[in-house]
Order: C-alpha cells, then structure tokens, then sequence
C-alpha cells in the first residue's frame, strides 16, 4: 500500500510539474521581418533588424505580455516583391508568425500587403509608398508606420522652392521616384516654381555621368535627386565631382543616415533632404533622448538611424497596441492599434483612420561640412514640420468615401 | 528634343568617351585571353571586382592611391597567374565548354569569398585628391578623374601594342595567336606564353576594377553587369581583336551616352542593339578573324 502510496504521490508531483511545463509552452507572439538584407538596401535593412530587436528586448524585460514573451523572425526578402510574398506566406504559414513587420520599397510592401491582407494578419510597412495609402490596397490589418512621398515632398519642397526657381529632377524609374517627383511637381505647382526637365534612371545604376551634361544644361536652380540608397550616394558623387554644386542646389527627398556616413562628408556637403528621424532631436524631445540611450546601450555607442528607428517604433507601438488589447489576437490589436496614440521615438503619433498612415513629423536636415567631435554629428536640422493631416493626401483623393 | 546645344552635344560625346574608356580596358583583356587561349573567360568581372576590392585593401596598408593603382594588376595578374595553372591548364584540348563552365563557377566562387571577407554591404572609395575637382575641357566642365581614367586607358593601350608590336614576346604572342603548333615545334613553350596572357587579360581586367571604385563605390555585385558589358564590346570588336576591342569600347560608351539625349529609356539596351547589328552585317565582329591579334 505504502508503495502504491509513494508512487501516486510521485505520479500526482509529476503531472502538475507537467501542466506547468505545459503553461510554459504557450507560444511566443511571433513578429516576421521581412526585409532586403541582400541588395542596394542592405545597411538599412540591416539597421532595422537591430531596431526592431530592441523593441521586442524592450517588451520582453518588461514582462511581455503577462509573461508571455515576443519574438522576431527576421528574413531576407532581397528587395524582390515575389520572394517578399513568399516570405511572409511562409512567416504566415509555416512560422505561424502574429504579425508582419516589414518592407523597404514600395513594391516588397504592395507584395506582403496582398498576402496579409488575403490571410487577415495584422501588416504594419516602414517604407514610403504613396500606393499603400489609397483604399483599393486598404485593409482594417494594414498599417503605414513610415513617411510617405507625399508627406516627404510637401515639407520639403515647401522649405526648399522658392516662387521663380527652375526646378530639375533625376528620377530613379520606380515607384520611389516616380511617386517623388509627382509630389514635388505638386508642390512647385503650388510655390510658383518651374519643372524645367526630369531625367529617369535605371535602378541600381552605377554610373550616372550620361545624364549629368544633359541635366546641367537645363540651368535649374535645384536638382532634385528622386532616388535612395547607394543609387543616391553615387549619383550626388558624380554630379559633386561634375562640378555640378557650384551652380544649382541639391535637393533629395530622403539623406539618411546610412548613407551619409558611408559616402562622407564631402559628397553629401550643402545637400538639404528630409527625413524622419534624426537622433539630435533628443535635445527637445524626451522619448527620442530615451529612445536614443536604449540603443545605444544594446549597440556600443552607435546612434539609431533614420530607416531602423521606423522598424523600433513599428514593432514597438504594435506591441504597445497588444499590451492595451490585453491578447495577441488580430481584431482586438487591430481596434487597438486604429485607436493608438503612441509616441515611441520622435513625438506624438497616431494612425489616419482612413487609411491608417502614421500621422508625425518630418524633419528638414543640412549635412555637415566637417567632421565633428562626435562621428555620428552629421546632419543639422533646420526644421522640424510638425505632423498633421496637412501633409497627407485628403481621405477623398485616395478613394475614400 | 529640346535645347540640345551643340555644347552639350560635345560634352555628351567626351562623357561617352571617358565611359568607354572603361570598356575597352575590359574588352581587351577579355580579347586577349580568347584570341590566345580560346578561353571565355566568365570570371572577367570577378577579376574586375577583386581589382576594386584588391585596391581597397592595398589602400588601408599604403594609404596612396598611386601606389594601389601599380599594386592591383600586379595582385589581380597573380591570381590569373594561379588560375591559369592549376584550374584553366588542365582543360586544354577539351574544347571550348570546360574553360568556360569553369570560369562561370570561378566567378561564384569569387564573389562569394569577398562577400565573406568583406561583408554583402560594399565600401566606400574616395577619389584620390588631387583629382577631385572638375576641369573646364572647352564645351564644359567634366570630372578631372574621368580624364585621369582617359589618359590611363591610353597609356595601357600603347604600352600594350608595344609588348605585342615591338618586343619578341609579343612576336610570340602573336605567332602562337596564329599557329600554335608551329611555334611549339620552334621549340617554344607555349604552355608559358598562355599563361602569361592570361595573367596579363587579369591584370588588366583588375586595373579596370580599381579604377572604377572612386567612381562608383565597390560593391560584391560590381563585376555582374559589367561582364556583359565587356562581352557585348568584345564581340562587337571582334573575340582576339585588340583594334576591335578599342574602337567597339569607344563606340558602345558614346553611342550609350547620346543615347541618353535623345531617347534615354533605350540608352541602356542601346549596345545590344549595337551587337545585333553588328552581327548581323559581321558575324565575326567588325575587326575580327578569331585568332589574331590584330
């Protein structure tokens, strides 16, 4: 009897050690990262990896949710719509990913967005594209952490046109540039300033030297480079090393971070882009001070860049939305996330209801000349836009009702 | 289209020059490795992007870029040296599919241990100094680099024709070009003479690379594109052409960089039309008589 005893003593122990064991197992809210670690985009993809898995660490220390912890499941998607699509089929799929996070061109997110969208799994993009805005790619699961060109291109055109000035635009031939310079002929329109020509070019070209003469003879006042990426630091180099800065000034869109510190001062020198983070910011703005020293901890010393802060705050207000739904199920984090008034980096933010685009600011920056004491000083921030429905295209214009 | 001036014109053509510049130095070491060894050589744009990688790294020991510039073909020329002895030697008399399918592989396998040694990212590389600035040629003001590049590219040229012109090694080059038995049979190694074409087409093909990377940057990928590049001009000029390689190199850079004035979305697809035609009218390319060196 005694045996029978200490056995179903030993028998009872070991299964509520079981159940506990099987408590631990719930799985952990899974994020898939789809993005071009391979390719043109390759530093700023590599830099939102490491954003990204600062938001989820943040949300882990803090507990998770009620324990349960989060993880990132990053992935190449080689800056290629049709691997991006089977990408997130698979995260979706086979890694019974909950959410997606993810997209560095306009053309990867549309592919991820036709797939999330069909399997109703919460998509959160940080790149621009005007596309994903408008209602026929819109989707109660879809959300637009990124600036968009249209945003991009009404601040700083309006900081850099002037009424008269002979506007010139390089133009890479997708749907960043193209969408770049309809925003800007938009705004010159606006200012009283004229579109003198456009040249498009190849993405990925290495050598831009054909176009240059041709752009230079049409004496614009402003070149406006409508490309990204190493496309945009060898296209500033030639046209530097063209002569071309005496006479015009250029002008892009985007100057991040990665590129600047990889083509250096003296390319980048007098150029005025925007951007939508910059981490001098921390100065006047609290979660970016926070933001900032967090990432630095985890990354000896180096400063968040532009593109990987938007993954930071993408992962981070989407696991905010989780912790207020109180679950990782998509329609409760879906109605959370509409409804989210978030600030995780650079001020407050929050998502259109129409479309669900990330209302915030986009700031204006000069690079420096020098180098300064502190390798990572490179921009000046002239001017901060502060963020408003303005910017944004009207819910009418992209198909709303 | 308009305001074309006749300015722009000039400047676009001396663009087109300097772009083909480039082109040749390719073209030629490719000619040079098939009109000699009936080799194709697919690993072409490998050796380019070592050069440019080769240069960087030369850079960090001696920071003068002078000195990278004598330094790359050397390295480059030493590899094609290795390759051709111990992977390209033993395939002869096996046609011309086994160098070929060798070459395509060599090249993956470059790529990939630069990815490996230097990361997928690519690196900077500034132009050198004292050629940053732009100079005023007449109808505008061009890169004074691009010149720089113009002027080497002329400088290998004659000193190319004069190895193979003037010097009794270049009167083997183009004897075993032209009968490889015969010379042999005079008792010459010819087994020596292929290899030192062959390090030589991939010391050019390095040079080639190191002088593109202030222009452009250096990345893994970078030697991709300009392999077909370097085929299209080579088989234009004519495979074993040294003339063809230069006046086709010349041609497909001006021909693209007009192109760019009057009909910019064919620029790019400009040079394959260029070969179309070519071989249309001239099968054997417009200098070519596979096997000679002039």
């Amino acid at each position: 009897m005694n045996i029978i005893r200490k056995w179903a003593h030993a028998f009872c122990a070991a299964a509520s050690l079981s159940t506990s064991v099987a408590y631990a197992q719930i799985p952990p809210i899974k994020i898939g990262l789809p993005v071009p670690l391979t390719g043109p985009y390759g530093a700023e993809a590599k830099d939102q990896v490491k954003n990204a898995e600062l938001a989820v660490k943040e949300f882990n220390d803090a507990g998770g949710l009620n324990g349960r912890k989060a993880e990132l499941l990053v992935r190449d998607d080689k800056l290629n719509p049709g691997e991006a699509a089977t990408r997130a089929l698979e995260l979706i799929e086979k890694d019974k990913a909950n959410f997606i996070v993810g997209g560095l061109s306009a053309a990867t997110q549309l592919a991820i967005n036709n797939v999330t969208k069909q399997r109703k799994v919460i998509y959160i993009s940080i790149s621009q594209s005007d596309v994903i805005n408008e209602s026929s790619d819109f989707s109660r699961y879809t959300f637009h952490e990124a600036l968009n060109p249209h945003m991009t291109t009404q601040a700083v055109g309006h900081y850099a046109f002037k009424k008269g000035m002979r506007i010139a635009f390089l133009t890479a031939d997708y749907a960043y540039g193209q969408e770049m310079t309809r925003g800007f002929t938009r705004v010159a329109k606006e200012m009283g300033a004229e579109v003198v020509g456009e040249l498009k070019h190849p993405l990925g070209s290495s050598d831009y030297s054909t176009f240059l003469p041709r752009l230079q003879a049409l004496k614009p006042d402003i070149l406006v480079f409508n490309n990204f990426g190493r496309d945009n630091q060898v296209s500033i180099k030639q046209a530097t090393d063209f002569g071309m800065k005496k006479s015009m000034k250029f002008v892009t869109p985007i100057m991040t971070y990665t590129s600047r510190l990889a083509a250096g001062p003296h390319v980048y020198e007098g150029v005025v882009g925007g951007t939508s983070y910059f981490w001098s910011i921390e100065d006047k703005t609290a979660s970016a001070k926070t933001f900032n020293d967090q990432y630095k901890a985890s990354n000896d010393g180096v400063y968040p860049s532009d593109y990987g802060s938007m993954a930071y705050s993408a992962v981070k207000s989407l696991l905010a939305a989780v912790k207020t739904a109180g679950t990782a199920d998509t329609e409760k984090v879906a109605d959370a996330l509409a409804s989210l008034k978030y600030d995780t980096y650079k001020g407050q933010q929050y998502y259109r209801a129409c479309d669900h685009q990330s209302v915030q600011s986009v700031l204006i920056i000069e690079s420096n000349s020098k180098e300064a004491r502190n390798p990572a000083d490179v921009f000046k921030v002239l001017q901060v836009v502060s963020g408003s429905e303005k910017l944004l295209r009207e819910c009418t214009e992209l198909g709303f009702k | 289209m308009d305001g074309i001036t006749a300015q722009l014109l000039g400047l676009q053509i001396f663009t087109g020059l300097a772009l083909g510049a480039i082109y040749v130095l390719l073209a030629v070491g490719l000619s040079l490795i098939f009109g000699m060894l009936t080799v194709v050589n697919f690993a072409h744009g490998a050796f380019f992007m070592v050069g440019a990688y080769a240069g960087y790294s030369l850079y960090q020991i001696f920071p003068n870029f002078w000195i990278c510039l004598i330094g790359v073909p050397v390295i480059t020329g030493a590899i094609g040296l290795l390759v051709e002895r111990f992977l390209v030697r033993p395939l002869y008399g096996r046609g011309i599919d086994y160098p070929l399918l060798l070459t395509f592989g060599l090249a993956y396998v470059m790529v990939e241990l630069v990815r490996m040694g230097y990361g997928k990212q690519g690196l900077p590389f500034d132009t050198p100094a004292a050629l940053q600035d732009s100079v005023d040629v007449f109808v505008g003001q061009f890169p004074a680099y691009r010149i720089f590049v113009i002027v080497v590219t002329a400088i290998i040229l004659v000193g190319l024709w004069f190895f193979i012109e003037k010097t009794s090694f270049g009167l083997i080059i183009r004897a075993g070009a032209r009968d490889p038995s015969i010379v042999r049979i005079l008792g010459i190694d010819i087994t020596k003479v292929w290899l030192i074409v062959f390090g030589l087409g991939t010391g050019i093909a390095g040079l080639a690379g190191v002088l593109s990377a202030p222009l452009q940057g250096i990345t893994p990928e970078m030697g991709g594109s300009v392999l077909i590049i370097s085929f299209v001009v080579t088989v234009v000029g004519g495979m074993g052409s040294l003339v063809g390689a230069v006046i086709a190199g010349l041609l497909v850079g001006v021909v693209e960089s007009l192109a760019v004035l009057f009909f910019p979305e064919g620029a790019k697809v400009s040079m394959f039309v260029i070969m179309a035609l070519v071989l249309l009218v001239k099968p054997q390319g417009l200098f070519g008589r596979s096997g000679l060196m002039s």
